[in-house]
């Protein structure tokens, strides 16, 4: 239980997926300009990752692994992620629209976001069990909503100030932001052994 | 088709640079420069796998039924990832395992998917192959310079030899360091191409060039949600 919770803790804070790991920066950069898309997208980013890693998991440990295939893993994983994301889109426009409408327009960005990808690869590089990946994905995805709701905050308030000259407005500033917060996040290192 | 070849190839290193131009693909940039050999790996695995996967689309392009184009381009460029992944593990283990998974990673990397829609499903193959190799060595030279940048002011060596006498600045070399020393370099970049263009008296250019995942592929899906200025940039 106690390795859970460390393993939670570090995947938000210590090994920050943005921060420290540099999953998934094209929408931390494109989509962090307004507080209100960029936490949609961090939302749409921990319900895709969640399941994906467990659809991922699954597929590794009971097709892949069985079969002798493991190296087709970045083919298939690749493939579960698309059309599991294809299949969220369907049913939540069908079961719940209020959440579709919320979501649903992240759902298809997010098949090419390399913090899916990259939760699912490092859950299998690591030998992670079904628990801890769920737990790891659940701590990341977390950890993407703080920091892109976090760089949202500063951005909106960057925007109103004229005093950045021009060559650095926009992307560089962002950028430069990020890498501010990212000295932050270094203070967590210290939180776990 | 009128482009010549040779513009093809330097459109993708200099005006259409996917680094410092488009800003696409940050996730490999910042993570494989805290050192000249990987960026140079990193940079040379991902033209590979876009040079091939140009060639393949662009001979599939008249056969694919528009509407699922997108998953068949991501099996073909998945396909040649894996490839490219077992002939790193076979030759050259170290880097292999420096790269980590960014080596599987290279599937999702914008830069491939936005060109093989772009570039290869439009363009005929030897086109598309000097595209693939252009936007590739684009890639490269950006990820060389900065990884000699974070390794040279960071750890004081270049390539593994020690050349600066100061003390080195072991932050750039960390995960902060990269989002600011690309930052730096963006600023700067766009500061010499504004200059540039008033030498050559050409007014103002666009302050902001086409920004971040709005020149994505999935860019189109952005747009239902704001306004990027990526539209109105290339306009």
């Amino acid at each position: 239980m106690t390795r859970l919770l460390l393993l939670f803790i570090s995947s938000i804070f210590v090994h920050n997926i943005l921060l420290s790991r540099f999953l998934g920066c094209c929408p931390f950069m494109g989509v962090s300009s307004k507080l209100k898309t960029a936490q949609g997208m961090g939302a749409a980013v921990v319900f895709v990752i969640v399941l994906a890693s467990l659809m991922t998991w699954l597929t590794y440990n009971y097709l892949l692994v069985p079969l002798h295939l493991e190296y087709l893993y970045t083919l298939s994983f690749i493939l579960v992620i698309a059309a599991l994301v294809q299949f969220v889109e369907l049913a939540l426009k069908k079961l719940n629209p209020v959440l579709y409408k919320s979501l649903g327009i992240f759902l298809p960005l997010i098949t090419t976001n390399c913090a899916v990808l990259g939760v699912a690869v490092l859950n299998m590089n690591e030998g992670y069990g079904l628990a801890e990946a769920l737990v790891n994905a659940l701590g990341s995805s977390l950890g993407f909503l703080l920091a892109i709701s976090l760089m949202a905050g500063i951005r909106e308030r960057i925007e109103t100030n004229d005093g950045i000259p021009v060559c650095l407005q926009g992307l560089p500033m962002a950028l430069i932001t990020a890498g501010l917060m990212s000295i932050a996040f270094m203070g967590f290192t210290g939180i776990i052994k | 088709m009128g482009q010549s070849k040779v513009k093809i190839i330097t459109n993708g290193i200099l005006t259409d640079n996917p680094t410092f131009v488009q800003c696409i693909g940050l996730c490999p940039t910042l993570a494989t420069t805290t050192s000249v050999a990987n960026g140079i790996g990193m940079g040379i695995a991902a033209t590979f796998v876009l040079t091939a996967s140009n060639i393949v689309i662009s001979i599939l392009r008249k056969m694919v039924p528009d509407e699922i184009r997108i998953p068949i381009f991501i099996v073909v460029i998945a396909g040649f990832v894996t490839v490219i992944e077992f002939l790193m593990k076979g030759f050259t283990p170290e880097l292999n395992k420096s790269l980590g998974i960014f080596i599987p990673l290279i599937v999702v990397n914008c830069i491939i998917l936005a060109r093989a829609e772009a570039f290869a499903s439009k363009n005929g193959v030897f086109d598309s192959a000097l595209d693939g190799i252009g936007m590739g060595l684009g890639f490269t030279i950006a990820l060389t310079f900065l990884g000699s940048i974070r390794e040279i002011f960071g750890g004081g060596t270049w390539f593994g030899n020690p050349v600066v006498s100061f003390e080195p600045a072991m932050l750039i070399v960390l995960a902060p360091g990269g989002f600011i020393v690309l930052g730096c370099c963006m600023g700067a970049f766009r500061a010499i191409q504004a200059r540039a263009a008033k030498m050559k008296g050409l007014g103002a250019v666009p302050a902001a060039a086409a920004e971040g995942c709005g020149c994505c592929v999935m860019a189109k899906f952005c747009q239902k949600t704001e306004k990027t200025d990526c539209e109105e940039a290339k306009k």
